[in-house]
């Protein structure tokens, strides 16, 4: 077990329009690529966001190395409950994930 | 073939000036820039107003239009004023004719409004003409009518009857990111499949490119399927890793892009590095739909809001944090409750620790023991008023709170004086729908005004 952040070169997440949140896994290189993109459980990953698996998209982009989860976010973009208005932080969370 | 010349992500983020210049030299066939975003929140549709400063707008935009000027080309900027509301764009007229009278030029400005009377929005909704996209919140006529600002997101078609009048200048409300870039090309037989394409990658600048914060990209269009994709800045580098990855920036699906009248399907694309600069795009696919919808958004007061700080520096507090703000939560309610003549449900008081989980709650992962905590302490209420009441009933509360009725009576560090920061209305998005349309301009409003 390792936290995703170390195997990959970066986590991003971002808004996908106020009603979708969007995380992006740059691998960096094709092996890192394979490793992850099977040990990455999408189960886990919507767990951890605490959203229903059955809403995440997952895109595993060989081409790029990227593998992608989008996913209607957890607090609609604003909403009162809503902590963070870019969607920023939510990468920290999947990079600090073990897997 | 066609040439846009795209200065930066944004207005207001500002760009290269001797990128700019090169562009310009290059002759552009349109100068296209974005002017807005939902990214900020929905305050800014909600209120119909910029995020950014008026004096950057100003300066960035007087830049622009000399630059225009220069290449002979017109200048369209999209989502004028963050929201596309027709107050953001009367608020961008007036600062264009500012700044014409101020370079002594006359230009002519077509005005292209996206703005919607909520009450015909809903009209439209009780005829089924209003579709929910996946992620829309429930939604009803009432919901629709409280809405203080809707928006419907133009596409090329809009973008290219403003063009039509022969302006130098265009200022769009509402549009796609992508409309304003596609249009021109369009009109001028571009591949449906190439415009959507490059759009997309340039409607960011160069972010597409290394050195994004350079801004200036130049996209131009073959005579076949394809067009480069040029940032122009010193030590700016396009690549094909760097232009097929921006597919992904804030998007939900890499490879499909929907638009008014159709969407972009890029699942076939080819990038091919030309240089060390730039990358030839080719292999998109568009993909026409049997209706023609435009996308709505819009925002309404979901409450007011008064927010406190308080710093907790004490290790024995820092250390009970969560205990010492559930407590504080719960008695200030019970007194609320006593006191206010107004219904529970009517306000709400939350305790977000700074330093310990205000970024994901109770979904927060990891543990470490902070230095300090920082309380931010969130009223919402109904009325203003009532906000304001309640923040000043929790005061005391967060200054002296003590976590056993034993110790002597702590007291805690406030960074402000009043510690009651009254933040106005909030508004929450209420639309994530499409909206049919019989003739793309029937949502849409087109003035042409001389200077």
């Amino acid at each position: 077990m390792s936290p995703l952040g170390e195997l990959v070169q970066k986590v991003r997440s971002k808004n996908a329009g106020p009603f979708w949140l969007t995380i992006d896994i740059f691998c960096g290189t094709e092996a890192a690529f394979e490793d992850v993109r099977q040990r990455l459980d999408t189960d886990k990953v919507a767990a951890r966001l605490g959203a229903n698996s059955q809403d995440l998209k997952r895109f595993d982009i060989a081409s790029l190395n990227v593998i992608k989860i989008s996913l209607p976010r957890p607090s609609v973009q604003g909403a009162v409950d809503d902590r963070d208005m870019h969607g920023a932080s939510w990468a920290a969370l999947i990079s600090e994930m073990d897997i | 073939m066609v040439k846009v010349l795209i200065p930066s992500g944004a207005l207001g983020l500002n760009y290269d000036t001797q990128a700019l210049q090169r562009g310009i030299d290059a002759r552009p066939d349109i100068i296209a820039i974005d002017g807005g975003s939902t990214d900020s929140g929905p305050s800014y549709l909600g209120r119909g107003v910029s995020k950014y400063a008026r004096a950057s707008i100003k300066l960035e935009w007087a830049g622009l239009m000399a630059a225009a000027a220069e290449a002979g080309c017109p200048l369209v900027i999209g989502t004028a004023g963050t929201c596309g509301a027709d107050s953001a764009v009367d608020w961008m007229l007036d600062i264009t004719r500012e700044i014409a009278a101020e370079q002594g030029t006359h230009p002519r400005i077509a005005v292209l409004r996206s703005g919607q009377d909520p009450a015909q929005i809903a009209q439209a909704w009780q005829e089924d003409r209003i579709t929910p996209l996946p992620g829309a919140p429930e939604l009803d006529a009432e919901g629709i009518r409280a809405c203080t600002n809707i928006v419907a997101l133009a596409g090329a078609e809009q973008v290219a009857a403003a063009l039509d009048t022969g302006a130098d200048i265009i200022l769009c409300g509402r549009t796609t990111d992508t409309a304003i870039i596609a249009a021109l090309p369009l009109q001028q037989g571009v591949d449906a499949g190439a415009a959507w394409h490059a759009a997309k990658i340039g409607e960011c600048g160069a972010l597409c490119a290394s050195n994004p914060q350079s801004g200036v990209l130049m996209v131009e269009f073959d005579d076949a399927d394809g067009s480069v994709i040029h940032p122009l800045a010193e030590g700016a580098h396009a690549t094909p890793h760097t232009v097929s990855a921006h597919m992904l920036y804030e998007n939900s699906d890499p490879f499909i892009l929907y638009e008014p009248g159709g969407h972009l399907d890029v699942t076939e694309a080819r990038y091919r590095a030309l240089d060390e600069t730039r990358v030839h795009v080719s292999g998109a696919r568009w993909v026409a739909s049997d209706r023609y919808t435009v996308k709505l958004e819009g925002a309404r007061v979901a409450g007011y809001q008064t927010v406190l700080m308080v710093l907790l520096r004490d290790a024995h507090y820092v250390a009970n944090a969560q205990a010492w703000a559930d407590d504080i939560t719960a008695k200030c309610l019970e007194k609320a409750g006593q006191r206010l003549d107004a219904p529970p449900d009517s306000y709400s008081i939350e305790l977000r620790l700074i330093g310990q989980n205000a970024s994901f709650g109770d979904l927060e992962a990891r543990e470490a023991a902070p230095v300090e905590v920082g309380v931010m302490a969130i009223v919402t209420a109904q009325t203003a008023a009532l906000a304001d009441e309640l923040g000043k009933m929790l005061n005391p509360y967060l200054l002296h709170h003590p976590l056993t009725r034993e110790e002597e009576q702590p007291t805690f560090a406030f960074p402000f004086s009043p510690a009651e920061m009254p933040r106005g209305a909030v508004y929450e998005f209420a639309l994530h729908h499409v909206m049919t349309l019989d003739d793309p301009m029937q949502a849409f409003a087109l003035e042409v005004v001389e200077t």
